[in-house]
C-alpha cells in the first residue's frame, strides 16, 4: 500500500515545509489512499489548492496540480471543470482559505452543486501567516490577533455546506485516517459538491498557544472529542457541547451544474448561429 | 467555421467583441454583470451553448477571473468581461496569469471612476490600471479600439496575442466604443488569422513546463492531456516548483518581460493620420481619437499641418515610434479622457525635445473635435509667435 501511495507523489518535492507534528500530512496521504482506491487516472485528476500550509499538498502530488490565489481555489477548479467535465477535481483548502477569504465561493459553488470535491484542512487557524484567528477558531481560544481570547463565533462547516447547497457533507479527523479516506472515496463518487472536513493538528500556530501540547497530543485530543454520526444520535445536545461529530453528516440531492450545462448544449447545439 | 459571422450588419461595440472572440476560438466565458460591459456577457450567454462553448455567471469578477485562468489551463480559450470596479477585483488573479502564464483576454469597458463614479458615462481613467494593476512588476499587453470594427479585430487579435505569449490581454475600450452602433463589414471566415497556442513537442517525462522556446515563451501542455506538472503564482522553476533562489526569481521575471519587449515588432500597433508633414501631432486612443481625427481634418482644411497618431496597443507604450515623431513635431497634444495618464508617457518618450499639452476631460462626457481642434490652433498660434 505505501508504495502505491508513494507513486502518487512527487518525491523529489520531499523534505515537505510543514513543522514536526503537523497533521497536513495526514490528510495528504489519506487523499493519495482514497485517489488509488478510486482507481482514477492520474493524467485526468486534479488538484486545485488555494493559499495556505495545508496548500503546499499540491505541489507534492502527481497529478496535473494547480496551486492558486488565497481564498480562490474552488473558483478556478469551477473553471476547470466546467471547461472539461470529464477530469476528476479535487480541491484542498484551509479552513480560512474556504470560509473567510473564499467562503463567497464555498457557498456558491454548494450551491450550484458542481462536481467538486473539497477537502477543508481544518486546523483552527492561519497556519502560514502564524496564528492569526480564522472563522473556525472557537470562541475563547487565543490567537496573535486575539490575545485576550478569540470574541468571535465560529461557523460549523457542514452546517455551511449543506444549507448552502452541498450533496455530500462529511468531516473526520486526522486521528481517524482511514474513515477520512472513505469519506474522501465516498465524496469524490458522489456526483456533486462534496465536503469534507479534516479536522487537522498546528501545534505551532495553534496548539501551543492554547496549551495543547504538541502534535501527538493534539492528536490524542481529537481522538478524545470525536464521537461518530451513531453515538451522536445518542447524546443530549449538552453531551455534545466542544465534541467533534465525524463520518458521513449528510447527502442530499441535486441537479449537477455541469451536467445541466451539457443538456444546453444538447438543446442549442448548431442552433442561434 | 459556419460560426464566423460574415455579412455587412449594424453592430455594437461590445456585440463586436463577442463575435471577435468567438471567431478567435474563445469557447469560455466567465464574468459578472456591470455596465457598460453587460452586453458582452449576455451575447456570450446567449451564443457559446450553440458553439459547444461554455458561459458561466460567477459570483462576483475575482472568481470569473479565477474561472477564466483555470478553463484557459484546461485548453479552452477564455475571456472575461468587466468595467472599472470588476477590473480593479480582477488584479491579484490578472497577475496570477501573468506569473503561471496563461493565456486569457480581459475586457474593460472603461466608465467613469474611481468608484462607482457615472456608471453610463465614458472615461479613460483605467490606462494605467490596465498596466499597473496587480502588484509587482508584470508584463501584460492592452490593446484600444476605436470603432466597432476594430473592437472585433482587435478581439481576435487580443486572443491571438494571449495564446501566442502566454500572457493576460487586456482589451481596454471605453464606454462610447462599447456601446456605440455602426455599419460593419467583418471579414469572411477563413481570413481571419487564428493563433493557438503552442505544445510541447516532447513526452510527458521530458516536458519542463516553464522551460522557454527560443521565442522565450515556454510550451503549454493542457491539464487532462497526460502531462502532469504543477502551476503556482510562486516563484518556481523549470520544472513548475515553487522556489525562493534568487537567481531563478530574477531570471524568471526578467524572461516575462524579454518574452513580450523582445516582439515589439509584432505586439505593437499604431495608426497614423496625416503625419507624414505634420507639424502639430496629436496623440489620441480610443473614442476620442475619433474627435481628433476630425480635429485633424479641419485643421488641414485651416492651413495646419496637423496629424494623428493611434497607438492601438498602448501597453507596452510605442515609445521608439513616439520619439520618432518628436523629431518631426513642433508640438504634441495628447487628448485623452482623465487628467493626462497616457500624457507621461509621451512625455517620457518625447523627452522635452518638443512641448506636450493635454486636452483632458472629465466630466463624463466626449472630448469633441473643436476643443481638440482649438487646441491645435492654439499651439500653432504660439509656436508661430514664440
Ligand atoms: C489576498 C491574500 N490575503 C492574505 C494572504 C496571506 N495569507 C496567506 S495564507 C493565509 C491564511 C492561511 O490560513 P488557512 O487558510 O487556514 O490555511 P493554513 O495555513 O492554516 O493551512 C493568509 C492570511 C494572502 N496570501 N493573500
Ligand atoms: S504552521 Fe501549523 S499548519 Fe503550518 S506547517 Fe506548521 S504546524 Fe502545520
Ligand atoms: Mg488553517
Amino acid at each position: 500500500m505505501l508504495s502505491q501511495v508513494e507513486s502518487h507523489l512527487r518525491s523529489d518535492r520531499f523534505p515537505h515545509i510543514w513543522c514536526p507534528g503537523c497533521g497536513n500530512g495526514i490528510v495528504l496521504s489519506a487523499l493519495v489512499r482514497a485517489i488509488e482506491e478510486l482507481g482514477y487516472d492520474p493524467d485526468k485528476t486534479v488538484v486545485v489548492s488555494g493559499i495556505g500550509c495545508s496548500s503546499r499538498a499540491a505541489g507534492y502530488l502527481d497529478f496535473n496540480t494547480l496551486h492558486t490565489t488565497h481564498g480562490r481555489a474552488l473558483a478556478f477548479a469551477t473553471g476547470i471543470k466546467l471547461a472539461r467535465p470529464e477530469l476528476d477535481v479535487f480541491v484542498l483548502m484551509g479552513d480560512g482559505d474556504a470560509t473567510a477569504i473564499g467562503g463567497n465561493h464555498f457557498i456558491h459553488a454548494a450551491r450550484r452543486n458542481i462536481d467538486l470535491t473539497a477537502i477543508i484542512f481544518n486546523n483552527s487557524i492561519y497556519g502560514m501567516t502564524g496564528g492569526q484567528y480564522s472563522p473556525l477558531t472557537p470562541p475563547g481560544k487565543r490567537a496573535t490577533t486575539a490575545p485576550y481570547g478569540n470574541i468571535e463565533r465560529s461557523f460549523d462547516i457542514a452546517e455551511l455546506a449543506k444549507g448552502a447547497g452541498a450533496t455530500y457533507v462529511a468531516r473526520a479527523t486526522t486521528y481517524h485516517a482511514t474513515m477520512l479516506e472513505k469519506l474522501i472515496v465516498a465524496g469524490a463518487r458522489n456526483k456533486g459538491f462534496s465536503v469534507i472536513e479534516a479536522i487537522t493538528a498546528c501545534p505551532v500556530g495553534y496548539g501551543r498557544r492554547n496549551k495543547m501540547g504538541n502534535g501527538l497530543q493534539m492528536l490524542l485530543w481529537q481522538k478524545e472529542q470525536a464521537v461518530t454520526v451513531k453515538q451522536a444520535e445518542k447524546m443530549s445536545p449538552e453531551e455534545l457541547q466542544d465534541k467533534i461529530i465525524i463520518g458521513e453528516l449528510y447527502r442530499g440531492e441535486a441537479p449537477e451544474y455541469t451536467a445541466m450545462y451539457e443538456e444546453i448544449i444538447a438543446r442549442t447545439k448548431g442552433k442561434n448561429q | 467555421m459556419s460560426d464566423v459571422v460574415e455579412m455587412a450588419r449594424l453592430m455594437q461595440g461590445n456585440e463586436a467583441v463577442v463575435e471577435g472572440a468567438l471567431a478567435a476560438g474563445v469557447r469560455f466565458f466567465a464574468g459578472y454583470p456591470i455596465t457598460p460591459s453587460t452586453e458582452i456577457a449576455e451575447l456570450m450567454a446567449e451564443r457559446l451553448p450553440g458553439l459547444g462553448g461554455k458561459f458561466i455567471q460567477m459570483e462576483d469578477e475575482i472568481a470569473s477571473m479565477a474561472a477564466v485562468i483555470g478553463a484557459s489551463l484546461a485548453g479552452v480559450k477564455a475571456l472575461t468581461a468587466t468595467s472599472g470596479p470588476g477590473f480593479s477585483l480582477k488584479q491579484e488573479n490578472i497577475g496570477y496569469a501573468a506569473m503561471a502564464e496563461i493565456p486569457c483576454v480581459i475586457v474593460n469597458v472603461q466608465r467613469w471612476g474611481p468608484s462607482t463614479g457615472i456608471p453610463t458615462a465614458p472615461a479613460q481613467g483605467d490606462v494605467m490600471q490596465a498596466r499597473w494593476g496587480t502588484h509587482g512588476d508584470h508584463p501584460v499587453i492592452v490593446l484600444c479600439p476605436a470603432s466597432v470594427r476594430e473592437a472585433y479585430m482587435l478581439a481576435i487579435r487580443a486572443v491571438n496575442l494571449s495564446e501566442k505569449y502566454r500572457v493576460p490581454v487586456i482589451l481596454l475600450m471605453d464606454e462610447v466604443i462599447g456601446h456605440m452602433r455602426e455599419r460593419v463589414i467583418l471579414p469572411r471566415a477563413g481570413e481571419v488569422e487564428v493563433i493557438e497556442r503552442k505544445k510541447p513537442a516532447v513526452e510527458p517525462k521530458d516536458y519542463y513546463p516553464y522551460r522557454p522556446g527560443d521565442d522565450g515563451v515556454p510550451p503549454m501542455a493542457n491539464f487532462g492531456d497526460g502531462y502532469r506538472y504543477h502551476v503556482t503564482g510562486l516563484v518556481h522553476d523549470e520544472k513548475g516548483n515553487p522556489t525562493t533562489d534568487p537567481q531563478v526569481a530574477e531570471n524568471l521575471i526578467l524572461r516575462l518581460h524579454r518574452k513580450i519587449y523582445d516582439h515589439l515588432d509584432d505586439v505593437i500597433t499604431v495608426e497614423g493620420y496625416q503625419l507624414e508633414d505634420a507639424e502639430v501631432v496629436v496623440v489620441a486612443y480610443g473614442a476620442v481619437a475619433r474627435s481628433a481625427k476630425r480635429a485633424v481634418k479641419d485643421a488641414r482644411a485651416a492651413g495646419i499641418k496637423a496629424g494623428l497618431f493611434r497607438p492601438v496597443t498602448i501597453w507596452p507604450f510605442p515609445e521608439k515610434e513616439v520619439a520618432e515623431l518628436a523629431r518631426q513635431a513642433r508640438a504634441v497634444i495628447v487628448a485623452e479622457m482623465n487628467l493626462g495618464q497616457l500624457k507621461g508617457e509621451v512625455e517620457r518618450a518625447v523627452q522635452g525635445r518638443v512641448r506636450v499639452t493635454g486636452v483632458n476631460r472629465l466630466n463624463g462626457e466626449l472630448i469633441t473635435f473643436d476643443e481638440i481642434l482649438s487646441a491645435i490652433k492654439e499651439v500653432t498660434t504660439d509656436a508661430q509667435s514664440g
